[in-house]
């Protein structure tokens, strides 16, 4: 775009064929339980979470629900971890569902939950308030810089 | 070319990496809150806790920007000492400015800090010349936050008349344009701002999903209802469709955002010193884009305001953050007084 205006690498809007998700929900669940918990676990260990946000998790139940490639990965937090459920509760506490570019964009801290949710492209079903702490405890994660890693385009000038 | 001031730009934080990426894309200013009743965007999980208040500050002092402290609500009874504590911890930390509405408050900070600069909250709600004349008067309050009820002709009848620095607010949601006086969030849940520091507290919301739509209620009343391909907006009680002598539609105020961009040279023009960003609940993502898109927009009109036009990609920028995704001039350009 004109005038270096817009940033150099965005991620797009876009939604995968349906048998994609046709085919995922076919798939077993839980791995992606287990990988989504080791590496919430990860985030707990290098200090990134604060404990008493970390407090008002406990024994809550969690889906993240991945529209557009079928996957859906429930898990909870007991006892200072996050830890896997291998089923997948009727009513979770909260319930964050969109396509996997929505999910991509909030990882990369490229778009906006709100925006998104906003745009209805994220839906978000359970206690509104836990889903506020979890959204407001990973904006607040100060992500770590690694040697050789650019800063994230999004905040450079 | 006449002489125009640019006006500082002020932008909001919730966290640390909000604060970051506001410094980082052009912000002049970045305001927050502590961690508690004593700001109006009380949300579980936001706002800053005393650590991340010192490295915000040193990060944003470091590049040569300043930091405002919310302490935007009114003390509740019994509690004076919670909210007399943030103004000390205010002056502790080096704040260039507090920000607050209740006049105990700026009468404590002026008493007890002098030397901390005071700037008047949206939240005090004063609306005329008279009104911050008198804040500046008796508190020595420096610069005084405008409410979102104004045209640009009040505006400018209030900057003639006022040495105070007047600040207004460009970007954001807008919310019933009462602000200070509000007490629809206290009817609906028995909590506001200016009670607990919330409108609408996110447990008292709830969203549910139906077939084909989705309903939102507030404390069980029900706020609105969206088909699936409807924007959403968060349900506040002015922000609801209601059903008005066989009518349903918006009956208070329509969901939509204030983008003032296109009036940015006459804001400049009347002598306006800071615009401001709404948005301490939002995320980074969102603070680095509204800053970027408005130091973009006011760099350009640095050049010159005779040549300032509003550029397709700012527009599509700010209308995607939008709430309801629908922009709106808000009061500034009403033809009604």
């Amino acid at each position: 775009m004109a005038d270096g205006f817009c940033k150099a690498f965005t991620i797009p809007g876009f939604a995968l064929p349906s048998l994609v998700a046709r085919v995922g929900a076919r798939l077993p669940q839980w791995p992606h339980a287990v990988a989504l918990a080791a590496g919430f676990n990860a985030v707990v260990r290098m200090g990134l979470l604060p404990g008493e946000n970390l407090a008002l998790l406990e024994n809550r139940s969690f889906l993240i629900d991945v529209l557009d490639t079928g996957c859906r990965a429930a898990f909870t937090f007991r006892d200072g971890r996050f830890r896997p459920l291998f089923s997948v509760p009727d009513a979770p506490d909260l319930a964050f569902r969109a396509n996997l570019s929505a999910f991509l964009q909030i990882a990369a801290r490229q778009e906006d939950p709100d925006t998104l949710f906003f745009k209805r492209a994220l839906s978000v079903e359970g206690d509104t308030e836990l889903g506020l702490v979890v959204k407001n405890m990973l904006d607040a994660v100060e992500w770590p810089r690694f040697p050789g890693m650019a800063a994230p385009p999004l905040i450079r000038r | 070319m006449p002489h125009c001031k640019i006006p500082e730009l002020v932008c909001p934080a919730g966290s640390l990496p909000a604060l970051k990426a506001a410094v980082d894309n052009g912000a002049d200013t970045v305001y927050f809150g502590y961690r508690n009743d004593t700001n109006a965007r009380n949300f579980a999980g936001l706002n800053f806790d005393r650590k991340a208040m010192v490295e915000g500050v040193a990060y944003a002092h470091a590049r040569g920007r300043h930091v405002l402290l919310a302490i935007n609500t009114f003390p509740q009874p019994g509690r004076e000492a919670d909210w007399h504590a943030a103004i000390d911890g205010a002056a502790d930390l080096g704040a260039d400015a507090v920000i607050l509405a209740d006049v105990g408050l700026l009468d404590y900070a002026r008493s007890r800090h002098p030397g901390l600069r005071l700037h008047l909250s949206v939240q005090g709600s004063a609306t005329s010349y008279e009104a911050v004349n008198f804040a500046c008067r008796e508190f020595g309050v420096r610069r005084a936050v405008l409410p979102r009820v104004l045209t640009l002709a009040q505006v400018e009848r209030v900057i003639r008349n006022t040495l105070a620095e007047i600040e207004v607010f460009c970007f954001g949601s807008l919310c019933v344009m009462n602000e200070g006086r509000c007490w629809l969030s206290s009817y609906a849940t028995g909590e506001s701002p200016n009670t607990l520091g919330a409108c609408s507290p996110a447990r008292f919301v709830k969203w549910e999903k139906k077939p084909g739509r989705m309903d939102t209620r507030l404390n069980g009343i029900l706020i609105d209802r969206y088909d699936d391909r409807e924007p959403a907006g968060y349900p506040t009680l002015c922000k609801g469709r209601f059903e008005v002598n066989g009518a349903t539609y918006y009956a208070l105020e329509e969901p939509v955002s204030l983008n003032a961009l296109e009036l940015l040279p006459e804001i400049a023009r009347i002598g306006v010193a800071a615009v401001k960003i709404e948005g301490r609940q939002r995320s980074p993502a969102y603070v680095a884009q509204a800053t970027r898109t408005w130091r973009a927009a006011l760099d350009a009109l640095g050049e010159g305001p005779e040549g300032f036009t509003v550029r397709p990609a700012w527009r599509a920028e700010l209308g995607k953050l939008a709430e309801g995704a629908q922009v709106t001039l808000g009061a500034y350009d009403r033809p009604w007084r």
